[in-house]
């Protein structure tokens, strides 16, 4: 499983490091982002690319797992 | 259409209409809005240029960014946070203005004048794209200006709470804030009126992360629209209600052309490059100067020294003699152009690394 910390930072930034991960062909990933925008972009890149998502928040974090 | 698309472009319709509405109370023609020169207004009221033609503390940003921050406060977005290269980030948007300067008119007010008619904006347009282009390029290797941090809540509130200050020094016009009365400092919609459609505005584009620059960007990137179609959006209504508010008033608000277009110039390649620069540099900033505001109302400090910069960036141009008027470019605007995107450039290299994650 690969993981991304986007934490920081802001669009479009976590989605490129996401688009750069799935590029890896894994079974699943794990990005960890900190703001609500990065939450929804990364959430709308990996669905457009068909994958699943699950948000989970983790404090002021959000934890979004990433499963074809 | 799903909903955030639906939203998006609901939101740009208003922001449209709201728009034209603010030239026929009193703003500017094709200056609804246009954060680079309201900046740029309230810069001279401050007294940091003394351009006497482009003085006025606009309401509109003060309601930007204070309906962004409401907006935030109410979803719980509101967090303050800062620390991710602040100075570069100053210097970029120093850069950003000059360009839009150059221009007359930030991404926003691009589109505005492409709803009046003003074919001047197409170059715009055209060097604008190409500057979103070579942001991207950079994106693509690995151009980051690296994380920001959590900061203590009052340092992400002071920007907000300094828009009370002007809105106070706005009211209260002292004598040591400057007002035009004659040029385009001169002409605006009531206090009230302004501060309306600002709030507004605002409130929407914090909702649905608007940005004239992430539009491109992103469609270019990701194959992403959502944030373009809020741009076509406002094209469109705007240049509805213009057409609207020319049949019903009798003056007409679309004029189509390129020469005596108001507050614009018909130097296509100096428009060009303008926009190219003011592109370029707001993609390496993460947003167009509305999204900036926005971002600032929300707590963010990276973009509040952003805001801060551009306004120096407009208190430079009018003090160097940098800003085009109506008349066309100037020399020394010219040769701060090329300058700009030379330093954008090597700032955009600097900051880019291999992608090895």
């Amino acid at each position: 499983m690969k993981q991304v910390d986007a934490r920081g930072l802001s669009c479009p930034e976590p989605v490129i490091m996401t688009k750069n991960a799935l590029a890896s062909q894994e079974a699943a990933y794990e990005v960890l982002v900190d703001n609500v925008t990065a939450k929804e972009n990364v959430t709308r890149f990996a669905s457009h690319q068909g994958y699943q998502v699950q948000v989970e928040e983790q404090g002021e974090d959000f934890l979004l797992r990433i499963t074809k | 259409m799903k909903n955030e698309k639906k939203a998006i472009v609901a939101a740009g319709l208003v922001i449209g209409v709201i728009s034209a509405l603010l030239v026929f109370f009193g703003n500017p023609v094709n200056m609804g809005f246009c954060i680079a020169c309201f900046l740029r207004d309230t810069a001279g009221a401050l007294g940091f240029h003394s351009a006497p033609v482009v003085q006025y503390i606009r309401p509109e940003i003060i309601g930007l960014v204070l309906g962004a921050c409401i907006m935030a406060m109410v979803s719980g977005e509101f967090k303050a946070r800062g620390g991710s290269a602040p100075v570069t980030r100053f210097i970029l948007a120093v850069f950003a203005m000059i360009g839009c300067l150059m221009f007359l008119g930030c991404p926003f007010r691009m589109i505005l004048r492409l709803a009046g008619g003003d074919g001047n904006a197409i170059f715009g347009f055209v060097g604008f794209a190409l500057g979103i282009f070579a942001g991207v390029f950079f994106l693509k290797r690995g151009y980051t200006l690296k994380r920001s941090y959590k900061m203590p809540a009052l340092e992400g509130q002071l920007f907000p709470v300094l828009q009370i200050v002007f809105l106070i020094l706005l009211v209260a016009a002292p004598a040591f804030i400057h007002f035009s009365t004659e040029g385009p400092g001169s002409l605006h919609a009531s206090v009230w009126i302004a501060l309306a459609a600002g709030l507004i505005v605002g409130g929407l584009a914090q909702k649905t992360r608007l940005c004239m620059v992430g539009g491109i960007r992103d469609a270019v990137l990701f194959r992403e629209w959502k944030l373009l179609m809020g741009f076509v959006a406002i094209f469109a209504s705007a240049l509805a209600m213009n057409l609207i508010l020319g049949a019903v008033t009798g003056t007409p608000f679309f004029n189509p052309g390129f020469a005596g277009q108001p507050v614009a110039h018909t130097d296509g390649l100096w428009n060009a490059l303008g926009m190219f620069l003011a592109g370029f540099g707001c993609v390496l900033l993460g947003g167009c100067p509305l999204r900036q505001l926005v971002l600032s109302g929300e707590g963010n400090t990276d973009s509040a020294v952003t805001v801060i910069g551009l306004m120096v960036g407009a208190a430079v141009a009018h003090n160097f003699g940098l800003a085009s008027s109506g008349e066309g470019p100037t020399s020394n605007g010219k040769i701060a152009v090329i300058i700009g995107i030379v330093v954008v450039t090597v700032i955009a290299f600097m900051n880019s690394r291999k992608k090895s994650d």
